[in-house]
């Protein structure tokens, strides 16, 4: 027939077909196998895996393959499964300071309990391409000390916190929500809204908070402390009533310092702001801290103006699964309500044609009738 | 017409729980419907999951249906009006997959049919339920940005920021100038986006027979119309609700009753009218 819209079973057929083969790209070159893309394209695992609200890399990976790279995507795919898995319950607070960290730096102190270290990071590499990659071949290993285990790292905030000259970090009643079970309730505490932020785009994320250094909503903010390494999860099963450790995982954790004027009630001191993330995302971990504490402006007594301290704004907006899809679905069939729409603007083109041939308007026309019986 | 029957619907994904959603949280759905039944037109939050297939592409849908559906179903999907646009047959696919229910495309013969963007011209009967995807549910979103605000007026019942605009839109063009997603007041309680199906299918939503439930997935919304329950699409005394008409017949079985697609059928612009139900036009052949 004339529709080549419909019909969509065999095209569908044939659009998964291609799908696949172009997933897999010309034949001669090597397949990629997942554990590759753990090892190799490690910082995109760590996105998806933190988007995607599911700390497992290996799904991670085989999401990104899947996906063809489209880290979104990806997400999308990790979340779809991950909403399909039981849950056994809720493990118990990460304690950071207990943190084996590989990198931890803070730009308020110039040493800190523990010391800086720098631990892998681009800031000071030089963005040169580097040709020597282009080619396959032997790299050497990097020297690295043993890591101190035992080592407790105190966080730059609690160090601030015990001199008063930093809020406490905001307390939470009660348990928090779960926003994958439960829709967004507004306003939302603050453990809903760091919880949708630490499943937000990053991109999204990272425009708004710097939208806040350009004076959308500034809070002068200071990297208080950021650090990067595996902390442990522990849990409590219900039969056995203590804790126990059931895995270690990778997380950035990123505690913000920003200054504040006082209130009426609360003397001048400095105040937080924190991201969280899976794997080593410092972008995603510090445009989150900013986020957070510009959401935190009604309950700082500051007047919210900006994008970025608009809880419903920002909350309503921030998920690129839900985003993506709403974006994309105009791609779907709408041409009954364009149909709708090609009525009523003829109609009122022809409307228009009327009046401007006549100089009269229908309903002055309808009016002058209505004088004149 | 090509083909829109189905795989064998025995060939059902193991992998997953029956409908694919688990038990729990088909109960939670059920729940939210129940609430849902009860307040006709109001918007009962609930906990939208992650489906697997795309926010925008009927996922509050497909949660609904997937929480009422059961082996004795039969179900009919559409998508404009038609059960072989694509999105619709990929839908119809989903369920054939995860859940052993029957199909049709008969729209007298369906227990659930789930549709987007219209309501069967053949008119429902008791005991049918018609499953809407809802991409926005708040009727006065455009209005009205913040959540938090819209559910204040509906609470109130402040319904006048709607009528200002419908007559702003008389003022400007003569006529009220909106055609799709046509504002509805639900049994003269809670005004109520029917979801954008063309104004022209407004009226059968009204004391309509059938059990009306919208989902909408990205929002985490469901609302329901009980079967016989008033909807009025709203308009003023000197400007009476009116209905798309075309001078036009169906190119195909020459319906002048039905909802008309406008096809471009060749490069000089010609343009032919075929009926946008392809249940109801083909058997009218």
């Amino acid at each position: 027939m004339y529709v080549a819209v419909k019909g969509g079973e065999t095209a569908i057929a044939h659009s998964l077909d291609l799908v696949a083969d172009k997933r897999r790209g010309d034949r001669s070159v090597a397949e990629l196998s997942l554990e590759q893309i753990d090892q190799q394209l490690g910082l995109a695992v760590d996105r998806v895996m933190t988007e995607g609200s599911c700390y497992d890399r290996g799904l991670a990976a085989l999401a990104i393959k899947q996906a063809r790279g489209d880290l979104v995507e990806a997400i999308f795919l990790l979340r779809a499964y991950r909403t399909t898995l039981p849950r056994f319950g809720t493990s118990q607070p990460l304690d950071t300071s207990r943190m084996v960290a590989e990198r931890r730096i803070s730009s308020t102190f110039k040493d800190v309990p523990g010391g800086q270290v720098l631990g892998p990071t681009y800031d000071y590499t030089h963005r040169l391409l580097d040709f020597s990659l282009a080619v396959a071949g032997e790299r050497e290993v990097a020297p690295t000390a043993p890591a101190d285990t035992a080592l407790a790292l105190p966080r730059v905030g609690d160090i601030l916190e015990n001199e008063g000259m930093l809020e406490p970090a905001p307390s939470a009643d009660g348990k928090p929500g779960d926003l994958t079970r439960e829709p967004l309730a507004l306003p939302a505490a603050r453990p809903l809204r760091l919880q949708n932020l630490a499943r937000g785009d990053e991109g999204f994320l990272l425009a708004l908070g710097y939208s806040t250094q350009r004076g959308y909503g500034n809070n002068h903010p200071f990297v208080g402390e950021i650090r990067f390494g595996s902390v442990p999860v522990s849990f409590v099963p219900e039969e056995l009533g203590f804790a126990i450790e059931i895995a270690e995982i990778d997380v950035t954790e990123c505690d913000m310092v920003n200054q504040f004027a006082g209130s009426h009630d609360v003397p001048p001191q400095f105040t937080r702001g924190y991201g969280l993330a899976f794997g080593h995302a410092e972008r995603k971990a510090m445009a989150m801290a900013l986020v957070d504490r510009a959401l935190r402006a009604e309950e700082l007594s500051e007047t919210a103006t900006s994008p970025a301290q608009d809880e419903e704004f920002v909350l309503a907006h921030s998920d690129n699964v839900e985003a993506s899809g709403f974006v994309q679905h105009l791609k779907l069939p709408h041409y009954v309500d364009f149909q709708s729409e090609l009525v009523v603007v003829r109609a009122l083109r022809e409307e228009a044609e009327a009046r401007n041939s006549c100089g009269v308007t229908p309903a002055l026309q309808a009016s002058l009738a209505r004088a004149a019986e | 017409m090509p083909d829109t029957s189905l795989p064998d619907t025995s060939l059902r994904d193991s992998a997953y729980n029956y409908a694919y959603l688990d038990e729990q949280t088909k109960r939670m759905i059920r729940r939210a419907i129940l609430k849902a039944v009860a307040v006709p037109g109001y918007q009962v939050p609930f906990g939208g999951r992650e489906m697997p297939l795309p926010y925008g592409w009927g996922t509050g849908g497909i949660q609904v249906t997937a929480a009422i559906i059961g082996r004795d179903d039969t179900l009919k999907v559409i998508d404009q009006g038609a059960d072989d646009t694509t999105n619709a047959v990929s839908i119809r696919r989903f369920f054939a997959r995860v859940a052993d229910v029957a199909t049709t495309t008969r729209t007298e013969d369906a227990t659930v049919i789930q549709t987007r963007h219209r309501v069967p011209e053949t008119p429902l009967s008791d005991g049918q339920i018609l499953v809407f995807q809802v991409p926005i549910p708040e009727p006065l979103r455009m209005l009205e940005p913040r959540e938090t605000e819209t559910r204040t007026l509906h609470a109130l019942r402040e319904y006048g920021v709607m009528q200002v605009s419908l007559y702003e839109s008389i003022a400007r063009h003569g006529r009220i100038a909106k055609t799709y997603n046509y504002p509805v007041l639900v049994n003269g309680r809670y005004i109520m986006s029917p979801s954008p199906i063309p104004k022209f299918d407004n009226p059968k939503l009204d004391r309509s027979p059938a059990l009306q439930l919208y989902g909408a997935g990205r929002e985490k919304r469901i609302y329901a119309v009980p079967p016989h329950t008033p909807v009025k699409s709203l308009d003023f005394d000197d400007h009476p609700f009116e209905i798309e008409t075309w001078s036009e017949c169906c190119a195909l079985c020459g319906s002048r009753d039905s909802f008309l697609d406008e096809m471009i059928v060749d490069d000089a612009g010609k343009r032919l009218f075929v009926c946008s139900d392809t249940d109801y036009c083909e058997r009218r052949r």
